[in-house]
């Protein structure tokens, strides 16, 4: 017997997919207010700008690319799951896997720069917010590429292939976190 | 009879989710989603090399307004949020709604350091103490400040 989520469309959306917005929608209040406070302390802060001169932007700029990357993988295997190609869907969520794990890697070569430098999250509010802001978004792409291997070795036994597109669009988001995070970070110096 | 009848409505319903599962399987074919890679990497350029410039209009413009699209590009194109029943967009949308009351709400008491009977001397002594250290480290020609 399948799981409801799977086999049920009461209001016109498939639960599972309806069920990943919810998620997303959280998601929303979760990153806005922790942005949004960001925001409004760099207005007050007119220090900040030069704290965030410390951060590196080509190491943003290529975690963006890499980000990006992956989220079209994302949606090719999305488009291979809609035509039942289950082996090229695993193989385009590994390379989406790999995206994430390039992110992460990089992230904690940048991140061991930066406490190494002396900047820790408690050197002052900026890197407080850095941290926790990249932190949470870096537990996201990692929580992201675990479901997604799961979801990828079903795929490649053509078992619940919807599953692709449903870890596709919480993978979009958080490549929408990334998109918004970078600027903030990495470039309002 | 009644059993009948509910059998009736749920191949109804299992039709016209397949109808709209078919609808929407071609319109995702409409969407080159390598060329919508490729505006989003040129986009990525355009916001790292605007600030380079450093007019605070244009980075304002290249950085901030450039993420806006590429959110856009991606939730459109990716997600596929415009191809959703429209609920789902209005319900995501609150929760957006709820960010921009929080900062609202909140904002001007972090912003301003000072304002009708209250003034934040903690915050308004840290930013001074700082800009001072940024100027006195600017004369003595050792760039930043401390962290």
């Amino acid at each position: 017997m399948k799981p409801i989520a799977t086999t049920r469309s009461a209001t016109g959306t498939p639960t599972g997919r309806l069920a990943v917005w919810w998620v997303i929608a959280s998601e929303i209040v979760i990153f806005g207010g922790l942005l949004g406070s960001y925001i409004m302390h760099r207005l007050g802060h007119p220090e900040f700008g030069d704290y965030a001169s410390h951060t590196n932007t080509w190491i943003g700029a290529f975690n963006t690319l890499v980000l990006l990357t992956s989220s079209l993988t994302a949606v090719l295997a999305h488009q291979a799951a809609e035509n039942k190609d289950g082996e090229k869907a695993f193989r385009l969520l590994m390379c989406t896997i790999g995206g994430a794990l390039t992110f992460v890697l990089v992230k904690s070569v940048e991140w061991t720069i930066e406490i190494t430098s002396g900047y820790t999250i408690s050197s002052n509010a900026f890197w407080a917010f850095y941290y926790t802001a990249a932190g949470l978004h870096a537990l996201h792409v990692i929580a992201g590429a675990i479901i997604m291997a799961f979801v990828a070795v079903d795929a490649r036994q053509g078992r619940e292939l919807q599953r692709v597109e449903l870890v596709g669009i919480y993978w979009h988001f958080v490549d929408v976190v990334w998109i918004f995070l970078f600027p903030l970070l990495y470039i309002a110096k | 009879m009644a059993t009948k009848k509910a059998k009736k409505k749920v191949s109804r319903k299992t039709s016209n989710t397949k109808k709209a599962a078919a609808k929407e399987h071609a319109d995702h074919h409409h969407v080159d989603y390598v060329t919508v890679w490729k505006w989003l990497v040129g986009l990525l350029v355009i916001s790292v090399v605007g600030p380079m410039f450093e007019i605070q209009a244009l980075t304002l413009v290249t950085a901030f307004g450039i993420a806006v699209v590429k959110a856009y590009l991606v939730v459109k194109h990716f997600m596929h949020l415009n191809l959703e029943k429209r609920y789902v967009a209005y319900f995501v949308g609150t929760a957006l709604v709820f960010m921009f009351l929080f900062y609202a709400g909140v904002s001007p008491d972090v912003m301003n350091h000072t304002g009708r009977n209250w003034s934040n001397v903690a915050a308004k002594q840290e930013t001074q103490r700082v800009l001072q250290q940024i100027e006195a480290a600017k004369q003595s020609g050792h760039g930043h400040g401390d962290h």
